[in-house]
C-alpha cells in the first residue's frame, strides 16, 4: 500500500483552515495552555531566593508536558465525529482517499498547532522567568534535563494523545462525549508527567530513555491500532 | 429513441443478485441491473426502499452481503475500492459542504483528494458548470441551500467521473434551482457521463431518465418509462362528445384493435385498445358517420407516476 503525500497534505491543509476558523477550538486550544502557564507563574513568582535549594531537586518546569498531553487531544476528539455531525465525512469517504491518508492528515493537523502552542508556552515560561522572577529561582528552575525533556516529550506525548482522541472520535456520537473522554483517557499521562515535575517519581537518564522508547514505540504502532477504527462502513452507518 | 443511441452498449455498471442485510433488516435483496455506458439512469422507491444503500454499496462505501457488482469496468471488492472511487463520483443527499470554507477551498480539497492534473483549471470549470464563478470566494455557510447544492454539484463534477451517483440531487430546492441542476445533468447526458440518479420527483425521473428502476427492498421493474407504461396499463383513448351519444353500442362496437369501452360520463367514452394508431382513426370515422358532435379523440397518458403508485401500492396491499 502507497500513501498518497498529495492526499495527506489535502487533509492536513483542510484541518488546518477548520480549525483556524472554528471558534470552539481556538478557545480550546489557548484556555488550557494559560491554564498551565498562569499558575505556575504567579507561584514561582512569589518564590524568595532561599526557595532555590528545593526547586534545584525538582523539576517544576516538566509541568507543562500536560500542555501536548492534553491539547491534541481536544483538537482529535473534534476530528471525526465533528466531521460526522456536520455530515462532512460521507462526501471525504466517497473519494479515493484512504483511511490512512485521513487519519495521517488529521493526526499532522492536529500536531502541528498544539505543539506549536506546547513550545510557545514554554518559550514563555522561561523567558517570564529569566525576566521576572528571582534570579536565584530562575536559575534553579531552567536546567538543561528539564528543557531537552520538554523538546523531546512534546511531540512524543502529542502524537499519542492524537492517536487517543481519534480512536474515542471514531467511535463516538456526539463532539462533547468525544472530547470529555479524550481529556480523560489522557489525564494518566498529565499525572504522571506532575509526579516526575514534583520528584515523587525520581526523573533519571534510564527513565527518561525508557519514557522516550516507549512513547516512540506506542506512537508508531498507535497508527496501526486507530487506522482500522476508519472503517467506511462504520464510519457512516455508524455502527459500533 | 435519441437517448438509446447515445447509450453504449458497454455497461457502465453491471449488478447480479446484490443484497444488502444489516443484522435481521434487509435494506435490499437480490437486485439485478444493468446501465449502459452514458446512460442516465432513475433509481425510484419509497424511503426506506434501499436507494441511498444500493447508492453507498455501488460506492465502495458499505460493504454487500452477497451478490456481485462490476463499477466502471472494476469488480467490486474491498481491494478495488480505490480504484472504483477513483472513477466514479458521489452527491450525497446532503451536501456535506465544510461551511467555515470558501467554496474555491471546499473545491480544491477535494480537487486534491481525486489527485486531479490541473486542479484550477478543473475548480473554474465546475464552478462554470454550475453557474458559481463569482461566488467562488463566499464562505459556504453564507449560501443559500440551493447555492450549497450547486457547490456539491460541482464538487462532484470535478474528478470527470466516468459514473456519477446523484442521491435525490434536488431535494428541497425551489424550482429554478431544480432547473439549473436538471440542466446541468442534461449536459453531463451530452457529455457522455453514466448518471445514476436517485430521485422521489417522478416527473422528474421521466424527463431525464433513459431508463427507471423502482427499487422497494427488492427490484420491482426496470425500462423505460414509455415501456414500464405500456407493460403495466392497457392503452386508452379517450372520445369526448358535445352531447352524449344515441347509440354508443352501434359506434364502439366492432371497431377494429378496440377491446373494450365504457362510458366514464355523460359524452366521454373510454376505449381500451391494443393500437391507438389503428383505433382512433376507425373510431374518428364512426363518430363522423354517426354524425356526433365531436369535441376531440385523444390517447390518455399514464404518467410513470401512475406506474410507481400501481407497483407500490401492489407491494403493500401484497404485504398487508
Amino acid at each position: 500500500m502507497t500513501l498518497s503525500i498529495r492526499r495527506v497534505r489535502a487533509m492536513f491543509r483542510k484541518e488546518l483552515r477548520e480549525f483556524r476558523r472554528n471558534k470552539p477550538v481556538v478557545i480550546a486550544m489557548a484556555i488550557l495552555p494559560l491554564i498551565f502557564l498562569i499558575q505556575p507563574l504567579v507561584v514561582v513568582f512569589g518564590l524568595p531566593a532561599d526557595a532555590s535549594s528545593r526547586l534545584s531537586r525538582e523539576h517544576l518546569l516538566l509541568y507543562l508536558l500536560g500542555v501536548p498531553a492534553l491539547v491534541p487531544a481536544l483538537i482529535a476528539a473534534y476530528a471525526v465525529v465533528g466531521e460526522r455531525e456536520q455530515g462532512t465525512l460521507e462526501p471525504v469517504l466517497t473519494t479515493p482517499v484512504r483511511r490512512e491518508e485521513i487519519l495521517l492528515g488529521k493526526a499532522l493537523a492536529a500536531l502541528v498547532p498544539s505543539a506549536a502552542v506546547a513550545y510557545a508556552v514554554y518559550a514563555f515560561f522561561v523567558a517570564a522567568l529569566l525576566l521576572f522572577a528571582n534570579p536565584a529561582v530562575a536559575s534553579a528552575l531552567l536546567q538543561w534535563q528539564p528543557i531537552l525533556a520538554q523538546i523531546v516529550f512534546t511531540p512524543l506525548l502529542a502524537t499519542w494523545s492524537i492517536w487517543i482522541g481519534m480512536g474515542i472520535s471514531a467511535k463516538t456520537n456526539d463532539i462533547r462525549v468525544s472530547q470529555q473522554l479524550a481529556l480523560l483517557a489522557s489525564l494518566p499521562t498529565v499525572i504522571a508527567t506532575s509526579l516526575v515535575a514534583f520528584d515523587v517519581i525520581h526523573p533519571t537518564l534510564g527513565l527518561a530513555l525508557g519514557l522516550g522508547a516507549a512513547l516512540l514505540l506506542l506512537d508508531t504502532v498507535g497508527w496501526r491500532i486507530v487506522a482500522p477504527l476508519f472503517d467506511r462502513e462504520a464510519l457512516i452507518i455508524g455502527t459500533r | 429513441m435519441e437517448g438509446q443511441d447515445r447509450v453504449s452498449g458497454v455497461p457502465a455498471l453491471s449488478v447480479q443478485g446484490l443484497t444488502k442485510r444489516f443484522a435481521q433488516r434487509v435494506a435490499f435483496q437480490d437486485v439485478s441491473f444493468e446501465v449502459g455506458t452514458g446512460e442516465v439512469f432513475g433509481f425510484l422507491g419509497p424511503n426506506g426502499a434501499g436507494k441511498t444503500t444500493m447508492v453507498r454499496t455501488l460506492g465502495t462505501l458499505i460493504t454487500p452481503t452477497s451478490g456481485t457488482a462490476v463499477i466502471a469496468g472494476i469488480p467490486l471488492t474491498a481491494e478495488n475500492g480505490v480504484e472504483i472511487r477513483r472513477r466514479i463520483s458521489i452527491m450525497p443527499e446532503s451536501p456535506g459542504l465544510y461551511l467555515r470554507l470558501s467554496v474555491a477551498e471546499n473545491l480544491e480539497c477535494f480537487a486534491e483528494l481525486y489527485e486531479t492534473p490541473r486542479p484550477r483549471e478543473r475548480i473554474g470549470r465546475a464552478l462554470r458548470a454550475v453557474n458559481l464563478t463569482d461566488r467562488a470566494n463566499d464562505i459556504c455557510g453564507t449560501l443559500s441551500k440551493g447555492l450549497r447544492q450547486r457547490v456539491a454539484l460541482a464538487r462532484a463534477v470535478l474528478s470527470d467521473p466516468e459514473v456519477l451517483f446523484l442521491d435525490e440531487p434536488t431535494a428541497g430546492l425551489d424550482p429554478v434551482a431544480t432547473r439549473d441542476v436538471h440542466d446541468l445533468i442534461d449536459q453531463l447526458r451530452e457529455r457522455g457521463v453514466t448518471v445514476f440518479l436517485t430521485t422521489h420527483r417522478l416527473e422528474e425521473a421521466e424527463r431525464l431518465c433513459d431508463r427507471v428502476a423502482i427499487l422497494n427492498t427488492t427490484l420491482r421493474t426496470v425500462g423505460r418509462p414509455d415501456e414500464l407504461r405500456d407493460r403495466l396499463f392497457a392503452r386508452r383513448i379517450t372520445v369526448r362528445t358535445l352531447a352524449p351519444l344515441s347509440d354508443p353500442f352501434q359506434v364502439f362496437g366492432g371497431l377494429p384493435a378496440v377491446d373494450d369501452w365504457h362510458e366514464d360520463s355523460a359524452g366521454v367514452y373510454v376505449l381500451t385498445v391494443s393500437d391507438p394508431t389503428i383505433a382512433a382513426p376507425a373510431a374518428t370515422r364512426a363518430l363522423v358517420a354517426a354524425d356526433a358532435a365531436v369535441l376531440s379523440v385523444s390517447e390518455s397518458h399514464r404518467s410513470l407516476e401512475d406506474v410507481y403508485l400501481e407497483l407500490i401500492d401492489s407491494d403493500e396491499a401484497r404485504r398487508a
